[in-house]
């Protein structure tokens, strides 16, 4: 299929018909708003019905009979996968599907677990993956909780260092730290493409560079990126990256891991079992090459169908497109957000360097009581800390409201929540 | 709106002027509780009498939403110099009322002006919001009483 990434004006009411839960209403019958984008997005029709597809006329073992439906439900499998793949520019064979980014990256961590722990007595081990006391990783306080609680546990199992690069108050990675924390110590560099809180962007090629000159390995968290502009796994230089599928009109339940073949090659399997070896006795096993190695066991097939049927329908649109619609959104977000008195946004106010995901407060109210004031004008929005405490703690603040955009959202959206606003403060009698 | 059953007059007063916010400098039991959903943090501390069969001083500090706030400063004017058996009363019919999706007729006897978290109940996003000062003050009491 060809990507379109020409500058087309999207037609967002027709891309909005595509999806039927936006069709529904909710609390009061009030028309849904749905702005927690971030969170999990909707998913189109083709994606549901490319699921339901797979379960009426192919489901079956994939990689597991030698029958005609088998052979059906594993080309399926693969098929997304080529078409996965071809998303980020990859080849097939460096796309690991897992359950979620949440455990791409425990894959990667226990990688080096693995492998620190296998040293002792296999000599064929990359020496590359194995930790000492006193190596250093880098994260940033910016972090989902995915991307630091899993190495946070390697540090503790191996006597590494979880080192991090702060946030300025802008909200964006303190680059200017970013040389002393990194040194011939610094073994794993693995940082946020995009916040999921403040929606700063992180200048890739910055940190790719340090990491590289130290050889450090350089690992990306992808989840609020490639959903929402064009990403190129080659062009990123990254060792490996990982994303969810369900936040990018996908089904719950697949996430990704894409890697260097290089990587994938040294790298022990996380998940072991059935469908990820070559032979087995009882007394050991051999293991299948990579992305059957970290594939342990029977495959979410129906899942990564739908998710293949999402990336067409995201390539039909364009990425390019898709970002474009969002930074106009954003724009129409943070300057419209800007203008209520009483408003606080958090993170980056140039459209240029943040993504579609704002989080606010609105002084002197609690992040819950605004969502629930939204809520009951039907517009969902997140509260909470949203997986990332160590900002909150930076902000001083025990949570925020976020609103997250996507595709299907349009300008009314925005003008809805920032009349909402309003009603919020006008409800509590607070400014 | 019917969002008015959930914020009632009441709830918004307690929020405005909590009644109690502070913490006791002497103490035998304190429990520090937190709503990981939204961050919402109280520390309660309660002082029982000489034999140990009532709440001599209860006192607490708390941030969070309207709801755990009001919840707090409620349970405060209800249980404050309460005996045991009473604090255990209302803090049953609290927790009923609160899994009871609305579907309840308070006591008011027991909860004073909680009653008027009945709409609460109806959303079970906030039931934990509510519930955070009884279950930190159950747990107070129970490090009080040294068990
Ligand atoms: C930046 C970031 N990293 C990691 C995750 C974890 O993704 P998942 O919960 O799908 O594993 C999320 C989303 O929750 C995220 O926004």
């Amino acid at each position: 299929m060809t990507i379109s990434d020409s500058k087309i004006k999207l037609d967002i009411k027709k891309i909005q018909l595509d999806f039927p839960i936006l069709a529904r209403e909710v609390r009061n019958n009030r028309k849904l708003i749905y702005l927690d984008s971030a969170a999990t997005s909707q998913k189109p029709q083709v994606v549901i019905d490319a699921q339901n597809r797979f379960y009426e006329t192919i489901n079956s073992g994939v990689h597991r009979g030698a029958y005609y439906l088998a052979e059906l439900a594993t080309d399926a499998h693969e098929h997304a996968r080529e078409i996965i793949s071809g998303f980020i520019n990859i080849k097939p064979d460096q796309l690991i599907f897992t359950k979620n980014a949440t455990e791409s990256i425990n894959l990667l961590s226990y990688a080096f677990l693995n492998a620190t722990l296998k040293s002792k007595t296999d000599a064929a081990v990359d020496k590359r993956l194995v930790l000492n006391a006193g190596d250093e990783i880098l994260v940033s306080e910016l972090e989902h909780h995915a991307n630091l609680v899993p190495w946070q546990e390697l540090c503790l199992k191996t006597g590494a260092v979880l080192k991090w690069i702060p946030i300025t108050d802008q909200g964006l990675l303190d680059y200017s730290k970013v040389d002393e924390l990194i040194g011939v110590k610094t073994k794993i560099v693995s940082i946020s493409h995009m916040s999921n809180v403040l929606g700063s962007i992180t200048d890739i090629e910055l940190i790719r560079k340090a990491a590289k000159s130290v050889n450090a390995f350089f690992f990306i968290d992808a989840c609020q990126s490639v959903p929402h502009m064009p990403v190129d796994f080659t062009k990123l230089g990254a060792d490996a990256i990982v994303w969810s599928g369900h936040k990018m009109l996908g089904p719950l339940g697949i996430g990704l891991l894409a890697a260097t073949t290089e990587l994938l090659d040294i790298m022990p399997p996380f998940i072991t079992g059935g469908s990820m070896i070559e032979t087995v006795s009882m007394q050991k096993s051999t293991f299948a090459k990579a992305p059957k190695k970290f594939e342990a066991g029977t495959p979410p097939a129906a899942e990564a169908v739908g998710l293949g049927a999402a990336v067409e329908y995201l390539q039909k649109i364009g990425m390019q497109n898709v970002h474009d619609h969002e930074r106009h959104l954003t724009k129409l977000m943070v300057d419209g957000l800007k203008n209520i008195e009483g408003v606080t946004i958090y993170g980056p106010t140039d459209d240029r360097e943040r993504g579609s995901t704002v989080s606010f407060a609105l002084n002197g109210l609690h992040p819950h009581d605004v969502g629930q004031v939204l809520d009951d004008m039907g517009i969902a929005v997140r509260v909470g800390n949203h997986c990332a405490r160590p900002i909150m703690d930076k902000l001083k603040v025990q949570s925020t409201t976020r609103a997250s955009t996507y595709i299907y959202n349009d300008d009314s959206d925005i003008e809805a929540l920032l009349d909402g606003i309003n009603e919020v403060f006008k409800f509590f009698g607070a400014r | 709106m019917n969002l008015s059953n959930m914020y009632q007059e009441v709830i918004l007063d307690h929020y405005k002027s909590p009644r109690g916010k502070g913490l006791q400098e002497t103490f035998g039991g304190e429990a520090h509780h937190v709503n990981t959903t939204c961050g919402d943090e109280i520390t309660v501390r309660v002082q029982l009498s000489e034999d140990g069969n009532s709440i001599k001083k209860i006192s607490y500090a708390s941030t969070g939403c309207s709801i755990s706030q009001a919840s707090a400063s409620i349970m405060f004017e209800q249980i404050d110099g309460k005996n045991l058996t009473d604090f255990n009363k209302s803090s049953e019919e609290f927790l009923a009322m609160m899994q009871s999706k609305g579907k309840f007729e308070p006591n008011e006897d027991l909860l004073g002006d909680g009653v008027s978290m009945i709409g609460v109940a109806q959303y079970p996003a906030r039931i934990k919001c509510a519930l955070l000062s009884w279950m930190a003050a159950k747990d107070a009491i129970i490090r009080a009483k040294g068990e």
